[in-house]
């Protein structure tokens, strides 16, 4: 299993449209994606889960992953997140 | 006529309802003006029940079929969903045909499902219970957020969640009413607001909701009166009860009394002369019948304003006032915050003219410091807080700076009193400039500037003032009060406040010439500028711009429109001989009342 530790970007937060990218994004891997936020933590596959997070400009998320082509999809992952979803950062 | 595309009425046809509404006494129910207009018609009751759902325990054997059931009833919601997103894109355009974007990822949701599967084969539970308990649980969790945003989602949840309940357990669903009728209900979703306003809805009430709510957007959207936050309404009224909505002033009357129903038919009817008035007005320009051009724009304090001046047909905006950004802030906001909400103002109003002023603090508004002063209205503000925190007002400026690409950005310093302020505040400006084209940032290079005229010694000052300036800004309120030294919040002496005190006339005079004699132009953002009894005064001193509150927008276009500017020299003329403010007064209100009948003074 692999964790990495991201913050949110972009100034809009994980709204609807950043969420949708991160699971798309997301479903294109075998391994398991769950994102862990204040100690409540969601498939981050399901696009519900995601937009329960509440997550703004600013918050910690901690990911983790697990299969077999977890390393990939971590690098694909924590990039996405740090360009913010291709929004407005700042 | 029934229609299967996932709306539930479990109502009766209001028109089929017997009539005893003339025996009913009249109910007023107060909640929040959400769109404007005023709904007269009967009521058609909306109640959602939410779907009743009962855990039942199934064998192993109904697993496949449960599923079946379920996995159909997620296609056919997908199907309706569709076709609303559909409707709403053709109705609303592609922005808020989003909210229904979202419901339909939601239905696509694998792994949400793949759950819900799941836990009907290990817990052998009926589809419903798992559906409801499961998506439950991610709406109470949205529901209880900090997050506004999030909070609105929910519904969005719910809305969905109840949708696949509704088609699982096959409900009759009828979306056409007959005839047309007032909506009234508990709470509309998106989909319902959109859906129903396919029928004659002539408008809608709610219990909850608030001004940003889905019905609220959306009934703007579609031109339909709402009414939302009205409480118990929907428990108050019964089909087929008359009622009436009146979305300019947030109330609902049920079984209104006769003398009601012929005032707000009447009230009805001025606002759609108003209306028809103001398109005709909106985009025709603020210029005399001699064809002497004024600006006439609007003050705003949020850029959420700018919809509104559009359809008021608003030259520009006159006055920004950003230190309305700092709102509920606990520290300034950053220079790419501020650059980003200028920028976005700079562009919904391009090519008009936006004047921003930097933020005035200190007075009666927004202490940047917690400082203690025993006359704040003659202390530490405006330009007096920027100068002293040069870094606040570079971070400020270059802001500012950075969303005049487009050329179409002003900058403004408020309480200046003297020509150092304003050499200094300039320097600050070109400071700014430097460490942009240091950044390779670009920036209007000829960025206007100006200063408001709020303190009698810049009026003094005015002709010296403008040799330093692109433009004049009259800020009425403060120089009244310092010109008269009246605090008129002060219930004392308020009363010795007077926007038509001939010394504030000769002044106005005195700034408007000084100021035009040094060629630049001289506005007036004060409260003064949006008073009907001053415009024709103001035109004849020569005001060139008009900066006023958005809704008298039309009013004042009006007047400015049916005067010849020879007309108004030679009132303006007569009105600074006069010798005390009752003359003034009773002079300007008799020009108003012989050619304005119809607008109101007070």
């Amino acid at each position: 299993m692999i964790e990495r530790e991201v913050t949110i970007r972009n100034r809009a937060g994980l709204h609807t449209r950043p969420a949708a990218s991160l699971v798309k994004l997301a479903a294109k891997f075998k391994a398991e994606f769950f994102i862990e936020k204040e100690g409540f933590e969601i498939n981050g596959k399901s696009i519900i889960g995601v937009m329960t997070l509440a997550a703004e400009q600013g918050s910690k998320l901690h990911l983790k992953f697990s299969g077999e082509d977890e390393e990939e999809m971590a690098r694909a992952i924590v990039e996405l997140f740090e360009q913010g979803f291709g929004e407005p950062m700042q | 006529m029934t229609e299967q595309d996932g709306n539930y009425f479990t109502a009766v046809d209001p028109t089929s309802m017997p009539e005893e509404q003339t025996h009913k006494p009249e109910v007023v129910i107060k909640g929040i003006p959400a769109s404007p207009g005023i709904a007269i018609g009967p009521a058609f009751l909306f109640r959602k029940s939410a779907p009743t759902i009962r855990e039942k325990s199934i064998t192993a054997e109904d697993v496949p079929q449960e599923i079946a059931r379920l996995e159909q009833a997620v296609a056919r919601s997908h199907k309706e969903l569709r076709k609303i997103l559909d409707f709403a894109l053709s109705k609303l355009g592609d922005d808020k045909a989003k909210i229904f974007e979202a419901q339909l990822m939601i239905l696509e949701d694998t792994i949400l499902f793949e759950t819900i599967y799941k836990r009907v084969r290990s817990e052998l539970k009926n589809a419903e219970y798992v559906v409801h308990d499961e998506i439950g649980k991610y709406h109470r969790m949205m529901l209880t957020s900090k997050d506004e945003y999030t909070r609105e989602r929910a519904h969005d949840v719910e809305d969905v969640r109840n949708r696949i309940l509704r088609n699982m357990q096959e409900e009759k669903l009828i979306s056409r009413l007959e005839g047309s009728s007032v909506i009234i209900s508990q709470n509309l979703t998106a989909a319902d607001t959109l859906i129903l306003s396919r029928n004659d809805v002539l408008g809608y009430a709610t219990d909850i909701g608030g001004i940003t709510s889905h019905t609220a957007l959306l009934a703007r959207a579609l031109k339909i009166p709402a009414v939302v936050g009205a409480r118990n309404v929907s428990h108050t009224v019964q089909h087929g009860d008359r009622v009436i909505v009146d979305g300019y002033s947030g109330v609902v009357y049920i079984n209104p009394s006769e003398a009601t129903l012929r005032q707000l038919e009447e009230k009805q009817q001025q606002f759609k002369l108003f209306e028809e008035r103001l398109s005709e007005l909106r985009d025709l320009p603020a210029e005399t019948i001699d064809g002497h051009r004024v600006d006439l724009s609007a003050n705003i304090e949020f850029e959420k304003e700018i919809e509104f001046i559009r359809l008021q047909g608003a030259d520009g905006i006159g006055l920004y006032r950003s230190e309305m950004l700092l709102i509920g802030k606990e520290v300034f906001p950053s220079e790419e915050e501020q650059a980003e909400q200028y920028r976005l103002i700079a562009e919904s109003m391009y090519p008009k003219r936006v004047i921003i002023r930097t933020f005035d603090v200190g007075g009666d508004k927004i202490v940047a410091d917690a400082v203690k002063e025993n006359n704040p209205f003659l202390g530490w503000r405006g330009i007096r807080v920027m100068l002293d925190k040069p870094d606040l007002f570079l971070e400020q400026l270059r802001a500012i700076l950075r969303s005049s690409t487009k050329k179409n950005v002003a900058v403004m310093f408020p309480m200046i009193s003297s020509i150092k302020e304003v050499r200094a505040a300039k320097g600050y400006v070109e400071e700014a400039k430097k460490q942009l084209r240091a950044q390779n940032l670009p920036f209007d290079e000829k960025i206007k500037v100006g200063i408001m005229v709020e303190v009698p010694a810049a009026a003094v000052l005015a002709e010296d003032l403008a040799n330093e300036v692109d433009f004049l800004s009259i800020g009425t309120n403060d120089l009244i009060q310092y010109l008269l030294a009246v605090d008129r919040g002060n219930d004392v002496v308020s009363g010795l406040y007077q926007e038509f005190h001939p010394a504030v006339l000769r002044f106005l005079r005195r700034i408007i010439e000084r100021g035009k004699k040094r060629d630049v132009w001289v506005g007036m953002c004060g409260e003064m500028a949006g008073d009907p009894m001053a415009t024709i005064l103001l035109l004849g001193l020569g005001l060139d711009e008009f900066s006023v509150v958005p809704k008298v927008l039309p009013e004042i276009k009006k007047i400015i429109r049916s005067v010849k500017l020879r007309e108004a020299k030679r009132i303006a003329k007569h009105a600074l001989s006069l010798q005390t403010e009752d003359e003034v007064k009773a002079y300007l209100r008799s020009i108003m009342k012989e050619r304005f009948p119809d607008i109101p003074l007070d």
